[in-house]
């Protein structure tokens, strides 16, 4: 706090916005303690989550629908009340500072552009109601409209784009603001697959060019994983856990966390079973409740791994993607785990994600095996990860 | 767009050219009428076609009025059903347009309290709380006057609801959009709300206007001098006379000329009339 940053000339070279805009760009970390958004009705949105986004990070909160991620963002942005705890932006609690105050710009999901404003318009709009003088607004707008590629839309209306430019017209927005905060709500969603992997590497591009704090909330975990520097894994108004989203992907800290990083879902499997409580005797791995395996630990294979996890399969299903295929089996005997959420397999199937196209055929009974590193480890409520 | 073979498109279109007869031969008749001899009409031997009194019959309508019962000019009674019918629009408009922005954006005790108020009052038109009206207009002194007409006409539930139902649809994120770029209340109104309700406010000015310039009731009740009379009393006046034969030429003339201004403003907004009523710029 109070410590200035070098002008960002000298930090990034590459910066849009020469310095002569905001020569001195204060700290803008973002600061969540144990903050709570409780409904008039008594529904508790957000039980109490802690965050700490550091100057120039990119952090990205994951979750399936309903898990309060868009509400938190909604918080920091100054659109949903606060009921509980603290929020931080740069050093100053913001808990009843008006959106506008807060010295943050957001992306929406639907864009929010004003229809009947031309694209120079809906820039302009947030700094011309700052009072800014019609020069200065010109040469931002048309700064990130060249940045942006929208040049030579500004005359449009929003109807008059498509989607991929609608979304780029919505950053433009967010950037010509030069905030402290950027915040995204799942701002690519609207978009088909292709467009928003492309939109997904500018908009880091372009966060890393111009170094400002953002948060981004998205349901996509490949986006959350591509995007983050600290990545939020939340689920019913919690965090699950916090961290770089490799760590989390090797290390999940829940079976919430194990089944919903990583596309196809970690298999998870009681260690209850005769079948599996045998292999897993007499090593530390015997006091777990679950046992979890990424689809790409598992390789078909007659030999046994020491310490490792064997299972006999029998196949149902293949999906042939091209690099890789997706060996989907059902377990010999019945798992009695109930699947915990939504993302999870259901009990007594594993998939098995092998490279190249090669198979086994459908019907086929085949022994997939792990070694004992790669075998992740949680105790009977799946609430904790166990060393071992 | 079905494009029909040979005998029954001709049938279809001999159809469409009946019903066009039946709705517009009275238009023209009138028309007819206001161009011929009184002297004629009266004989029951009006031609079809248009006689030559055209001008004549028009400035006099226009500019002097008739000899007999009203002495009023009909360009003056236009004037007051003009003013009568924008001050009812405009108003209307205004008023509910505003009030719906209250009940859509705005969290405030009794707000849906108030809003089933102006929904109750849908049930209640104007002839059913006639009496009560009167007398508050009275009571203001405001008979014989612009204000007289139209203030107790101007506030609209209809218009009111047709503006909460738009509202309704405008997505939140405008709203949350707008606060983040730093625009208050009035200024998402004036820069975002309102530019989006062109089409809306364009389809209820057609409507509303319709319906004021049509007013008979009211300014029948509230207007005693000539001066403030609208056309469509004077029209009703014209015809009854008691001791002179009816001018049946400027009562059609009249006539005439009542309905030109509200085909002007059909014509005139009839992209966005349409517009507004079939879509919704979004």
């Amino acid at each position: 706090m109070g410590s200035l940053r070098p002008p960002c000339v000298l930090t990034s070279p590459h910066s849009p916005f020469p310095t002569r805009y905001s020569p001195v760009q204060p700290m803008a970390n973002v600061t969540l303690r144990s903050v709570r958004k409780t409904y008039p009705g008594g529904f508790e949105a957000i039980k109490g989550v802690d965050v700490d986004v550091g100057d120039g990070q990119f952090c990205v909160l994951v979750g399936p629908s309903g898990c309060g991620k868009s509400t938190l963002l909604r918080m920091v942005a100054g659109l949903e009340t606060v009921t509980g705890g603290e929020i931080d932006i740069g050093g100053r609690v913001v808990n009843g500072v008006e959106p506008a105050d807060r010295d943050i710009a957001m992306v929406f999901q639907n864009y929010a552009l004003y229809p009947h404003m031309s694209v120079y318009n809906n820039m302009a709009y947030g700094l011309r109601n700052r009072g800014m003088a019609e020069a200065e607004i010109k040469t931002r707008v048309e700064e990130a409209a060249r940045v942006l590629e929208l040049s030579a839309m500004l005359e449009r209306k929003p109807r008059q784009l498509s989607g991929g430019q609608r979304q780029r017209v919505a950053m433009g927005r967010a950037i010509v603001r030069q905030p402290k905060v950027f915040l995204f709500d799942e701002p690519l969603s609207n978009l088909d697959a292709k467009l928003r992997i492309a939109m997904r590497v500018e908009i880091r591009k372009l966060q890393r060019r111009l170094n400002t704090t953002s948060i981004y909330v998205t349901h996509d975990q490949l986006e959350a994983m591509t995007l983050a520097d600290i990545l939020v894994v939340m689920n019913g108004g919690q965090v699950e856990q916090v961290g770089n989203p490799l760590d989390i992907y090797e290390k999940p800290a829940t079976t919430f966390v194990a089944s919903f990083i990583g596309a196809p879902p970690m298999n998870l499997m009681s260690t209850r079973p005769e079948e599996i409580r045998s292999q897993l005797a007499g090593s530390a791995a015997a006091d777990a409740g679950i046992v979890g395996i990424r689809p790409e630990d598992f390789v078909i294979t007659d030999e046994t791994p020491a310490g490792g996890l064997v299972l006999p399969l029998t196949v149902e299903a293949i999906e042939r993607v091209g690099a890789e295929t997706f060996v989907y089996g059902s377990r010999e005997q019945e798992d009695q785990r109930v699947a915990a959420t939504p993302g999870e397999l259901p009990p007594g199937e594993v998939i098995v994600r092998i490279p190249g196209t090669q198979a086994p055929a459908i019907g086929a009974r085949i022994r997939v095996a792990a070694v004992r590193a790669k075998l992740h480890l949680f105790s009977d409520d799946g609430r904790t990860r166990l060393k071992g | 767009m079905v494009e029909e073979e040979g005998f029954r498109r001709y049938i279809a279109h001999i159809i469409l050219w009946i019903g066009i007869a039946i709705v517009a031969f009275p238009v023209y008749l009138a028309f007819v009428a206001s161009t011929q001899d009184n002297a004629v009409i009266a004989n029951g031997q009006m031609s079809l076609l248009p006689g030559g009194h055209f001008f004549q019959t028009y400035y006099q309508t226009i500019f002097v009025g008739t000899s007999g019962s009203t002495r009023e000019p009909v360009g003056n009674m236009m004037l007051n059903s003009l003013v009568m019918a924008l001050l009812i629009a405009l108003g209307k408009i205004a008023v509910s347009i505003i009030s719906a922005y209250a009940i859509v954006y705005f969290r405030f005790p009794f707000r849906m309290a108030l809003f089933w108020l102006i929904f109750i009052t849908l049930m209640l038109p104007v002839e059913v709380r006639i009496y009560p009206t009167y007398k508050i207009v009275a009571d203001l002194h405001m008979l014989d006057s612009y204000a007289g007409l139209s203030l107790p006409l101007i506030a609209s539930a209809t218009a009111t609801l047709l503006f909460r139902q738009f509202f309704m649809t405008v997505p939140d994120e405008l709203l949350e959009a707008s606060r983040i770029d730093g625009a208050g209340p009035f200024r998402f109104f004036w820069d975002t709300l309102l530019p989006l309700s062109r089409t809306n406010m364009a389809a209820l000015f057609v409507i509303l206007f319709i319906l004021g310039w049509n007013q008979y009731l009211w300014p029948l009740l509230i207007t005693t001098r000539d001066d403030m009379q609208t056309i469509q009393i004077g029209i009703r006046k014209m015809i009854t006379t008691t001791d002179a034969l009816t001018e049946w030429p400027i009562v059609m003339a009249t006539a005439v000329l009542a309905m030109l201004p509200p085909v002007f403003v059909v014509v005139a907004m009839q992209k966005l009339f349409v517009r507004g009523l079939v879509e919704t710029e979004k």
